[in-house]
């Protein structure tokens, strides 16, 4: 029985120890471990031109333009304080639009505006089917696209 | 949060259950009463498990309505989220079943955490492979490094990691508590996958949960019924398959036993007929 008792103990103190450590390390990187950085991040860090990150925001409204070749886009994302230029080449995911929340990759060129070599549309959890969303946008109990 | 982030731990059904099963375990210890009660329960989780597949598939792949934005695409869920849930749950009861193991020395305990091992490592597989065939026409990616894929990612390999290391070593019981102690350091990921992208705010790419939220759920009810009876499909056939392996391991150490007893006989008599 003593000997159950102490393995019990010891594992108990060390679930304790190891549970407290990892709260730690996770509330160190609360602030860092993140996917993307806001344009208001962006803007306040001054990030080094070239260096590779990732941006996240929505799509501006009326902000997209597509090129005469058909396939170079430019659109601004914004945090609503504030917003990054982006120029993107290549194909866009089907998810994305004005409003919609974007995860961008690439680069800041001298003039801060961004050079994105990938666009990912983030998704939000409302599942719903189209004729649902139909009756809500009627009903004006739309919340939007935002996040 | 922290206090949240505990009610949320403590509340969360999956969780809960492990736990719940693994105070109850040392009722089950013993391996007579175990054959018995699980040769009982396993023809009916078996057919709730046939049942429910054919239910749930047939509502989520044909019934149920498209999304408004991911049109098709949204019945890839009705086979990821339910996997998702269910490899959380298989290593909550996995690490469980190596506490008790590593504690009381419950002879099924052992042969408990062994084999959910292959069954949760499969969920999570699953997971993983649905989970990019999502994200490729959704998020326009077939995989990110954002804090939920990556811990998700690492669970998998734990799980491997856990089967490599049960049979490293040549004693079996030396095996079964190194892997048992990697099963329960590992445990650390089961809440940092499922806080990942709601209450740490590690903002990823991976949206957040839809199911749980306190407040309404924020998947309609023509989708949330079919997720919930793939749920329950996905939980009986994890229970018949654990049987299943758990019954084999506990006849299989049976046969080796009485193998070893005929050729200890057997060279008894060969030695010393007389003395039979």
């Amino acid at each position: 029985m003593t000997r159950k008792k102490r393995r019990l103990y010891v594992l108990l103190v060390a679930a304790v120890l190891l549970g407290g450590a990892t709260a730690l390390v996770i509330g160190a990187f609360r602030g860092n471990l993140v996917f993307f950085f806001s344009p208001t991040e962006i803007f306040e860090k001054s990030v080094e031109p070239g260096q590779r990150i990732r941006v996240g925001g929505l799509v501006e409204e009326d902000s997209v333009v597509h090129d005469a070749d058909g396939l170079t886009v430019h659109f601004r994302v914004t945090d609503l304080s504030h917003a990054v230029m982006v120029t993107y080449r290549g194909i866009l995911p089907s998810l994305f639009r004005e409003g919609q929340g974007v995860v961008i990759q690439g680069r800041l060129d001298e003039t801060a505006h961004f050079i994105a070599d990938e666009v990912m549309a983030k998704h939000d959890e409302n599942y719903m089917p189209p004729e649902v969303a139909e009756a809500l946008k009627k009903s004006g109990q739309w919340k939007g696209d935002d996040e | 949060m922290p206090l949240g982030g505990c009610l949320g731990l403590a509340s969360d059904y999956r969780i809960t259950l492990g736990l719940a099963i693994m105070v109850n375990l040392h009722r089950f210890a013993n391996p007579n009463r175990f054959m018995r009660l699980s040769g009982f329960v396993l023809p009916w989780v078996s057919g709730i498990a046939a049942i429910t597949f054919a239910v749930g598939l047939y509502l989520a792949l044909v019934v149920s309505p498209p999304d408004y934005e991911q049109r098709e695409t949204v019945r890839i869920m009705y086979i990821h989220v339910p996997a998702a849930w269910m490899a959380l749950f298989s290593y909550t009861l996995m690490a469980a079943s190596c506490a008790v193991a590593l504690i009381w020395r419950h002879p099924l305990a052992d042969v408990a955490a062994k084999s959910i091992a292959p069954i949760g490592a499969g969920f999570t597989f699953i997971c993983l492979v649905t989970g990019s065939l999502w994200g490729h026409p959704t998020w326009g990616t077939w995989w990110v490094w954002d804090a939920r894929l990556t811990s998700v990612l690492i669970l998998f390999f734990l799980f491997m990691g856990y089967m490599v290391l049960f049979d490293a070593f040549d004693d079996p019981t030396k095996g079964a508590r190194a892997a048992g102690v990697l099963a329960m350091v590992g445990f650390v990921f089961v809440p940092i996958i499922k806080f990942s992208v709601d209450i740490l705010e590690l903002r990823t790419l991976h949206q957040g949960a839809s199911v749980s939220k306190l407040s309404t759920p924020s998947i309609h009810e023509s989708m949330l019924w079919p997720l919930l009876i793939m749920a329950l499909a996905y939980l009986a056939y994890f229970i018949a398959l654990l049987l299943v392996r758990m019954r084999s391991a506990i006849l299989g150490a049976r046969v080796r036993s009485l193998r070893m007893m005929q050729a200890e006989r057997a060279s008894r008599v060969a030695i010393a007929p007389e003395r039979l």
